[in-house]
């Protein structure tokens, strides 16, 4: 997996079914990459739905949150939908998993993007990087964190 | 990861309040896992509520339960009138009826001041506390609910495997 540092290599995913989002873009902010194995987990452990509640504190360090997960931009689409979530799950979706494996967070045997975390700084850099076990949610103190010592850092 | 702020004289809590067992629940009225947790929870505080300090904090994931917040409004404005735990437990015992006029009826049931009550659902202060718990939560690293907290560090199960520990931990004692 890619560590702080190093360069967050640039990509261009779905994030709607008829948009899409280039990384470079966002230079001049941060940016969250919450890389997940799948749409439609267990809603009240679901990790989507805390960050969407999340996004206030997000915004306070001028943060962009895209979930990533190899699902198609249809499936995120009715995703997105039924948990009212108001930031982009991009689709890692073809070739599929290649910016989950440009990250280093592909876990080949599932076919599926492992649960892992990326902060990048307003310089496109890697800040911060996690991975959890997939069956575990890893909240959003570490991203927090992680943010704040941007700022203090400047 | 441990618990940011610790308990402190702001909190909600019942039990021995002055027991060196601390327990905090963070959870969300309207979700079904909490409600699941609810009866369980009662029972562990039949058995050791003499020796547990047990503190409720508000995690209402709004977006997917669209009446968590109010009710979570509604049982910090009983708060006001001194009946937190009343409409906690009037809340958890019928997860179903959520809606204003449910907690209205309610508090009404409560004996509460409802003028106070109604204006209270609609005071600042009230969402500020709310907010305050939500991001004490997501900063000790609450991932959903219900999430608890033994003496400050985050426990890794649900209330099942709490009771179990408490029952353990007391018959090796």
């Amino acid at each position: 997996m890619l560590q702080p540092s190093e360069v967050a290599p640039d990509f261009t995913l779905y994030a709607t079914p008829d948009q899409k989002i280039t990384l470079s873009e966002f230079k001049g902010r941060n940016v969250i990459l919450a890389f997940y194995p799948a749409d439609w987990s267990p809603v009240c452990s679901d990790q989507m739905a805390l960050y969407n509640e999340t996004l206030p504190f997000f915004k306070k360090y001028d943060a962009e949150i895209f979930g990533i997960s190899v699902d198609s931009k249809w499936c995120h689409f009715a995703f997105e939908q039924s948990r009212n979530l108001h930031f982009p799950l991009l689709a890692d979706f073809e070739p599929k998993g290649a910016v989950a494996k440009k990250y280093g967070v592909y876990d080949e045997d599932e076919g599926e993007c492992k649960r892992a975390l990326f902060v990048i700084n307003k310089a496109g850099v890697i800040a911060w990087s996690y991975v959890s076990p997939t069956a575990i949610n890893p909240g959003a103190d570490g991203i927090l964190d992680a943010l704040e010592s941007l700022v203090t850092i400047g | 990861m441990s618990l940011h702020p610790a308990i402190n004289e702001k909190d909600h809590a019942k039990g021995n309040l002055k027991a060196t067992l601390e327990i905090v629940e963070y959870g969300d009225y309207q979700c079904p896992y909490c409600g699941a947790a609810y009866p369980v929870l009662n029972e562990m505080m039949k058995e050791f509520g003499s020796q547990v300090k047990f503190v409720f904090r508000n995690f209402p994931l709004s977006e997917i339960h669209p009446s968590a917040r109010i009710a979570a409004l509604a049982a910090e404005a009983a708060a006001l009138q001194g009946k937190f735990w009343e409409m906690h437990d009037a809340i958890y015992n019928d997860q179903s009826h959520l809606h204003t006029k449910d907690l209205l009826q309610r508090a009404t049931s409560l004996g509460l001041d409802m003028d106070k009550f109604a204006n209270d659902l609609e005071e600042e202060d009230l969402a500020n506390r709310i907010d305050a718990d939500f991001e004490s939560g997501i900063r000790s690293g609450v991932n959903g609910t219900p999430s608890f907290f033994i003496n400050g560090k985050k426990f890794d199960g649900g209330a099942d495997n709490l009771l179990q520990l408490l029952r353990e931990s007391t018959e090796t004692n």
